[in-house]
């Protein structure tokens, strides 16, 4: 029995099945409220920070500065990055004037083929910048895509990422809509709470599981 | 929304089966209360079970023959009230699944449009204000899962037990869980059902209650015959049997 | 080949029950999930909005399967992902197989997924040489013990610390016992670390299907899902047939209801939305991803109108969490993949009520699963529907193996009782009889079972009706 016939087989089921009578209730859905841009960066904040994210709401003009600072304050080694992403410049700018006590800046410009041993086992953080996010789950999203590869937000132990104020949206719905995602969506879009964690012992909560250990979220106003 | 009619004058009264055998007190405690408020009591004579047992077990044609029977019995525009949330909540919500489809259809919607569970028809219709003539006592309550689920009257039972002022209300823990009764579930299913009984008369142990208060005989049955079997001294009462007897004094 | 062990549900009943620890550690972890819930849908008005608007999604759906179907595989063919379909599990076995063996793959890892334990894969891939690495940390637990999840959504929740302990110490080379969750992680996470960077082939399930973008939906806390759907060159996708919903606006619903049910979190750490393999240009992810569609049974229940509802299950597993059951049998006493209130519904119909309509009778109907389901199966009703199956006449009822526990005594007694409530002499007599034996009803029958943990119930000596007719309540 190979796969076509099997497809065959069942939508013939399907389609004697009556299922088309199903009958489907009119529901309205729940809309969550509406928070103006200050409360949406707050409830965002609040909600991250909940789950264990760090959170620095910054300026726009000097936020590679903070992170340099953080970079030396948590004594990473060697951090990634994507050169041809929308945060590279301002963190080359910021790293231009190294004094020695910055880590190195690693560039995911090849295939992860080349570079997956390097990635596991040598980086200590990934920075991305971020689509948006939303507010009402405390959620960040992304689309990793050709200048920032999946994995810079998943193999790292700590994630940096940047958002900026102005994409938070009130909830997923409201993104979806607002940004037509039903147009075509990417290779691997993502949403991410907080860092990994578990609590499959005892209901006893634990970070850093498969995923990053520290998530910090830089906000730009 | 459930619509409550004002006080009327006539009620139908369905006694369940297990309250006409093993707890007639209860029935009849019932019926005064209702008396009491100035409201004439009607008990049609050829009422039996309202047919959930045969229901449950599988067997809906036999369940439909006998909650035919009821459906003769209780023919007039009288509420039917109901001193069970599990009885009510057949009579009311599975009688219309049961005869779905069959001629008896619109008969049964009107039937059960007129079927109240008795504490909720005390709260709700008759608005009844209760004064308490008996001694201290601490009780705790358990009610049926068709009483809290499909009858919803959980807050008007306990409410009615609130109203007396000498009575001592303690909840019970995981008061939502079944006490294991289930009908043909303790017969079909024993060891589940002896640990769920067992379970919830520890937890009634735990409230140091004296009393442990229901508004369903099965569950009452249930309990307190375990209760029984462990030498456990708590007595079980019917909720109408209770508030009859601290009323009445 | 050995026998097919058939599983005694009474005596796996028995012997949970007898077990202490087991019955501590479910009533510990399920109370704490009742409470998560609720204090997570803390609005009931709010909560009800949205299982309301979860069933539409979940019925709309399903109204229109065939047609979902059809369009998510063209869409996901648009974007490069390549759909297989399978109508039995061995199919769905032998898809998953044939592409490994394309591969020359023999070392996977895995992400959580029922279906892939619907379909037996860890143990059909392992005939085959091919290791399958459960990397959600409760699977992983289980997979070194030999054991199968005995809850939809925390595999392990059977455990305890120390029973995890001792199972790191004794399974995985160089483990000191240690019962701090930090160190248990730390060696879970070095241990599955490696496994993801050699992993050749990534395994998962699917929690949303979108039939509008052709877009496969997960949830997950620990980035498990995401190593194992991104790394290793090859992504493997299964499905039953039953998980497509129409479009991206049905989503953060579904979501919402979804993590809020199972973990009593309003979202999970990550959700992440596949839509093809690598791009062009792109860095990293897999070359090529693969959605293998399984029916294994459930058009046959798409057919019965009132039994398709239990294709609305989005498998959150709450259901299990507040049944009064399972709390006390455990999860594997039911010896089917899905136990709980879901599993007494889908086992029947995808076993054959013959093999486990027994479960069907495990329930005391209290109705806690329905009140709680997202999508607002009606469990008990359904449960009633397959008991009105088992016992029908013949066998021309809508699920395998219907009448095939057609019980005489049974039936007789059921009989009897109607003869007895229709007639109110023989009501009479039989409440007399019962009442002169008073306390010495004979031990017999459902009376045995009673009286092994209660007193017998005692037959008043006059009935209410008696008692009415004497003291007057009034007849018309």
């Amino acid at each position: 029995m190979n796969s076509q016939t099997a497809r065959e087989r069942i939508l013939k089921r399907l389609a004697a099945s009556g299922t088309e009578h199903t009958a489907v209730p009119d529901a309205d859905l729940p809309q969550p409220p509406s928070l103006n841009a200050e409360e949406r960066v707050t409830r965002l904040a609040a909600m991250m920070e909940a789950m264990r994210t760090e959170v620095h709401v910054v300026d726009a003009a000097d936020w590679a500065d903070t992170f340099r600072q953080l970079a030396r304050e948590k004594g990473w080694r060697r951090v990634l990055y994507g050169p041809r992403g929308p945060v590279a410049s301002p963190i080359e700018a910021a790293w231009s004037a190294d004094d020695g006590l910055l880590p190195d800046l690693v560039a995911y410009s090849d295939s992860v083929e080349a570079f997956k041993a390097d990635l596991f086992e040598t980086i200590d953080a990934g920075v991305t910048s971020v689509r948006g996010a939303v507010a009402d789950t405390g959620a960040l999203v992304l689309w990793p895509d050709a200048h920032e590869p999946r994995l810079m937000s998943l193999a790292p132990p700590v994630h940096v990422a940047v958002l900026d104020a102005d994409r938070i949206f009130n909830s997923l719905g409201e993104m979806m809509a607002a940004e037509k995602w039903a147009d075509g969506m990417p290779t691997n879009a993502l949403m991410i709470s907080g860092p990994s964690k578990t609590a499959d012992i005892e209901f006893t909560l634990v970070f850093g599981v498969h995923g990053p250990k520290e998530l910090v979220v830089l906000i730009r106003q | 929304m459930a619509v409550f009619p004002a006080h009327p004058r006539t009620v139908y009264f369905f006694g369940t089966c297990l309250m006409d055998m093993i707890y007639p007190d209860a029935g009849m405690a019932a019926i005064r209360m209702l008396q009491r408020e100035g409201i004439r009591v009607v008990f049609p004579p050829e009422q039996s079970c309202c047919g959930q047992p045969a229901y449950n077990s599988g067997f809906p044609e036999e369940a439909r023959a006998v909650a035919r029977r009821q459906l003769r019995a209780f023919s007039k525009n009288y509420p039917i009230v109901v001193p069970s949330g599990s009885c009510a909540g057949m009579l009311k919500h599975h009688y219309p699944h049961l005869f779905d489809g069959q001629p008896e259809s619109r008969d049964v919607q009107w039937f059960s449009s007129r079927v109240f569970e008795f504490s909720e028809f005390l709260v709700r219709v008759l608005r009844i204000r209760l004064t308490d003539l008996g001694p201290p006592v601490r009780v705790t309550w358990h009610g049926s899962c068709h009483g809290r689920r499909e009858m919803g009257v959980t807050e008007d039972s306990k409410s009615l037990i609130r109203q007396l002022k000498r009575v001592e209300l303690t909840e019970i823990e995981r008061e939502y869980e079944c006490c294991g009764f289930g009908g043909t579930f303790a017969v079909k299913q024993p060891a589940i059902s002896t640990a769920m009984v067992q379970d919830k008369v520890e937890d009634i142990r735990k409230t140091g209650a004296s009393r442990v208060i229901s508004g369903d005989c099965g569950c009452l049955m249930n309990i307190t015959g375990a209760m029984e079997a462990q030498g456990i001294a708590i007595t079980g009462q019917h909720l109408a049997d209770f508030l009859w007897e601290r009323t009445n004094g | 080949m050995a026998e097919p062990i058939v599983h005694d549900f009474h005596a796996e009943v028995e012997k949970a029950l007898a077990n202490r620890q087991l019955r501590a550690n479910f009533r510990f972890a399920m109370g704490n999930m009742i409470e998560k819930r609720k204090a997570l849908f803390s609005d009931p008005v709010e909560l009800e909005a949205l299982r309301a608007a979860g069933q539409a999604i979940r019925q709309r759906a399903l109204s229109r399967l065939p047609e979902l179907l059809d369009q998510l595989e063209a869409n996901c063919t648009r974007n490069g992902i390549q759909v297989h379909w399978a109508e039995t599990s061995e199919e769905a076995n032998q898809e998953v197989l044939a592409i490994l063996k394309s591969h020359g793959a023999t070392r996977t890892v895995k992400g959580k997924s029922m279906v892939s334990e619907e379909m037996h894969l860890n143990a059909f891939l392992a005939r085959h040489g091919i290791e399958a690495m459960e990397t959600d940390f409760g699977e992983f637990i289980i997979q070194l013990t030999c054991e199968t999840p005995s809850h939809i959504i925390v595999p392990a929740i059977h455990k305890n610390r120390d029973q995890i302990a001792r199972v790191f110490q004794q399974k995985i080379p160089g483990t000191p016992y240690t019962e701090k969750v930090e160190e248990l992680n730390a060696v879970a996470r070095k241990t599955l670390r490696t496994k993801f960077f050699q992993g050749e082939v990534g395994l998962s399930g699917v929690n949303m299907a979108v039939a509008e973008t052709g877009t496969l939906c997960l949830v997950e806390n620990e980035g498990n899902g995401r190593m194992c759907t991104t790394v290793p060159p090859v992504h493997i996708a299964v499905m039953g047939i039953e998980k497509v919903v129409e479009k991206l606006a049905d989503v953060p619903p579904i979501l919402r209801l979804l993590t809020g049910s199972a973990t009593g979190q309003l979202i999970t750490t990550y959700f992440n939305m596949i839509t093809s393999p690598r791009r062009e240009g792109e860095k990293d992810g897999p070359r090529e991803v693969h959605l293998i569609i399984l029916d294994n049974g459930r058009s046959r229940i798409l057919a019965d109108p009132e039994l398709r509802q239990t294709l609305l299950c989005i498998r959150c597993g709450t259901c299990l969490n507040h049944c009064p059951v399972y709390v006390r049998i455990g999860g594997h006493a039911y010896g089917h993949v899905y136990p709980g209130p879901i599993g007494k519904i889908l086992a029947p119909q995808m076993e054959g009520l013959d093999k486990a309509g027994v479960l069907a009778t495990a329930s005391s109907l209290c109705g806690a699963c329905g009140e709680v389901c997202p999508v607002r199966i009606p469990i008990p009703d359904l449960i009633r529907r397959l008991r009105n199956e088992i016992v029908a006449a013949d066998d021309s009822g809508a699920v395998a193996g219907a009448g095939g526990k057609r019980d005489l005594a049974e039936t007789l007694v059921w009989k009897g009782w109607e003869l007895a409530n229709l007639s109110p002499a023989l009501n009479r007599l039989g409440t007399r009889l019962a009442s002169a034996m008073g306390q010495r009803l004979p031990r017999v029958g459902p009376i045995k079972q009673w009286t092994r943990a209660r007193r017998p119930p005692v037959v008043a000596r006059r009935s209410l009706h008696e008692r009415v007719r004497r003291e007057g309540g009034k007849d018309e």
